[in-house]
């Protein structure tokens, strides 16, 4: 098990180096970033100045070992169009897309379960024939159509809801939350529907078809035959067995959902990391698409590896193919 | 001469289409005929657009700024001419609009999807065909990309070629590269399932019969395997045209897909977007029904293809 997780930890090191690769060439190779950062008056002397400052005089190899340096310090170099440390952005952003991405995780989760056991268990049911057909359309309903959906009836038809921002926020260490403030937790609603829909969607069908699955098993009929009650058979024998492919799913759409908030975040012009990440790209503003690239890479890479090593304390028997397999 | 056999003749090519078992699951299927009806309407009013369009909405002469913010099917105070699905802010009509948008969103759907196709098809059949060191890197750089989602993919993609375009020409390279963009986030799928097709096929005999007369291994591959695993790279390259089209519309309505001169469904959307406070529901609606119509029809589509090319997963 020891050498599995091992091997593991080295392929995600791998994949991180060369995402670095390719964030550091980025850097280096797209756009001249003298360009963007000085306007069309510019001297000479200017543009030698800002090269020293940047780096970009040194030798390639040099420029990257500086770069790795720095990254592994969380430093990644002066935004191009704010002028600021990319870090520092960075860090001013991340509470609020961490909290949108949390509470929007939490009602996938929870909405997900629940509703997958429930049209699961009435399969046969009106409401959950409704809740399945609806689903349906919510997988190719693209998500800023949901967004805008839910604006034009919450915030300009009934006028109940903020359409954009965070509301105000309370400052905790650096930390800036909305949970601790009313309209803080009004804003979160919208986005955070609008972002966990299509998670909560994926979640329930999951939830479903596992169970439909593992309740046609002859230990669940046998659980029956004993006598037990029908809720003990639900979800203590079958939720319980269903839980392997429904945790893969969920630890994967995690890293998802941190990415699609760049669609929520710009519906909702929520000031996040995605929004931060979208004008980016317009603007070509490289050292922040670089670190964003770093960023998101750690974690996709450390919840795929996260999910895989939890698969040994959750299914002993993958621990035995393991052992014997590889 | 009455005993000579009457000589059968050679069934036409439309004779097979119509007794194939794939157009009996078709008519047997109303989900797959409205849709099919649907995409079809779709698509040959974004061919024509030209022709059906009543004006140019990219001809400045053909536009008239009074005739801004009409409502749909209500004459202007102004000027007095009406239009079906109203106008935007610039007096463009809204219906002609959507007819052009609807073709850049169907052509950079089509183009990505196709570049996708025929790079996830190289790549799957070789690493499937050679093996060894070719397959490890291939395969392992497909793994990495799966890890990240493909729309993430497309937009750094995109930011990327924006930043090495010259500034002058980045509008009019924006659809090009869209379509590359889209595309290279979603070969991935392709080679999977070609590659996999190629492993099982690569060991039967029809193979090696072509070995043993001394074909090339591009021959072998390319008029030998690829025939046979072609059905499922048809039914992933439909269902990949819904999620390009989706994805298309993504990324022009965050602003870093198509421009403003050149608007996609996702752009006009994007643009509609700006009216939704002020009352003028018809710029933002009708791109956005035209979007989900579109994506919807496909989506289904794709799904009655693979159940009916694949009857195992039904």
């Amino acid at each position: 098990m020891l050498a599995y997780i091992i091997q593991r930890v080295g392929q995600s090191a791998l994949v991180l180096l060369i995402v670095g690769l390719v964030a550091f060439s980025m850097f280096r190779f797209v756009g001249d970033p003298i360009d963007n950062m000085l306007g069309q008056e510019r001297t000479a002397e200017d543009i030698d100045r800002l090269r020293a400052q940047l780096g970009l005089d040194q030798p390639f190899v040099v420029q990257y070992y500086k770069f790795l340096e720095g990254a592994v310090q969380g430093n990644f170099g002066v935004s191009y169009r704010q002028g600021r440390p990319v870090a520092e952005i960075l860090l001013e952003r991340a509470p609020a897309t961490l909290e949108l991405a949390m509470v929007s995780g939490v009602l996938a989760i929870l909405f997900g379960i629940a509703l997958g056991v429930f049209t699961a268990i009435r399969r046969d049911g009106v409401l959950a024939n409704v809740i399945m057909s609806a689903s349906l359309l919510g997988v190719s309903l693209p998500t800023f159509l949901i967004g805008i959906l839910l604006i034009y009836l919450f915030s300009v038809e009934l006028g109940w809801l903020p359409s954009f921002g965070r509301g105000e926020t309370v400052d905790l260490g650096g930390w800036s939350t909305g949970f601790l403030t009313e309209s803080g937790l009004k804003a979160l609603i919208l986005p955070s529907i609008t972002l966990g829909l299509y998670q909560m969607t994926l979640i329930m069908r999951l939830v479903r078809s596992e169970m439909l699955e593992v309740l046609r098993q002859d230990y669940i009929r046998f659980a029956r035959a004993r006598g037990l009650r029908d809720r003990a058979v639900n979800f203590r024998h079958a939720l319980k067995n269903t839980m392997v492919p429904v945790i893969t799913v969920i630890g994967l759409q995690l890293g998802a959902i941190i990415a699609f908030a760049i669609i929520t975040e710009t519906v909702f012009q929520w000031p996040g990391v995605g929004l931060l990440f979208i004008n980016a790209i317009q603007f070509v503003d490289i050292p922040v698409m670089a670190a964003y690239l770093m960023l998101i890479s750690v974690m996709f890479v450390g919840i795929n590896l996260l999910v895989d090593i939890l698969y040994f304390f959750i299914d002993p028997r993958l621990r035995a193919d393991r052992s014997g397999g590889h | 001469m009455s005993d000579v056999p009457i000589p059968v003749k050679p069934k036409s090519r439309l004779r097979i289409a119509l007794d194939s078992d794939l157009y009996y699951t078709f008519r047997r299927s109303p989900v797959a005929m409205v849709s099919a009806a649907v995409v079809l309407l779709l698509v040959l009013s974004a061919v024509f657009a030209p022709l059906i369009a009543p004006t140019n909405p990219f001809n400045p002469a053909s536009l008239n700024l009074m005739n801004g913010f009409t409502a749909p099917m209500t004459p202007n105070a102004f000027t007095g001419e009406s239009f079906l699905l109203g106008t935007d802010d610039q007096g463009r009509d809204v219906f002609s609009t959507i007819l052009y948008g609807m073709r850049i969103s169907l052509f950079v759907g089509v183009a990505a999807v196709f570049f996708a196709m025929v790079l996830g098809i190289t790549l799957g059949l070789i690493s499937g065909y050679v093996g060894g060191w070719t397959e490890t890197i291939i395969m392992r750089t497909a793994d990495v990309q799966l890890t990240f989602p493909s729309i993430l993919v497309a937009m750094l993609i995109f930011g990327i070629a924006k930043g090495v375009t010259p500034v002058e020409y980045r509008d009019q390279m924006a659809i090009w590269v869209l379509i590359l963009a889209i595309g290279l986030s979603d070969w991935v799928q392709f080679a999977r399932v070609v590659r996999g097709a190629t492993l099982v096929e690569k060991n039967k005999e029809y193979v090696q019969a072509a070995r043993l007369i001394g074909r090339t291994s591009g021959a072998i591959m390319l008029r030998h395997i690829l025939p046979n695993v072609l059905s499922p790279v048809l039914v992933i390259a439909t269902i990949s045209l819904a999620l390009a089209i989706i994805a298309e519309a993504t990324l022009s309505f965050l602003g870093v897909g198509a421009p403003p001169t050149q608007p996609s469904l996702g752009t006009l959307i994007r643009i509609g977007q700006g009216f939704l406070f002020s009352g003028e529901w018809w710029i933002l609606l009708f791109p956005a029904v035209t979007l989900l119509a579109l994506a919807l029809s496909v989506n289904l589509l794709g799904d009655w293809l693979r159940d009916a090319l694949n009857p195992r997963l039904r």
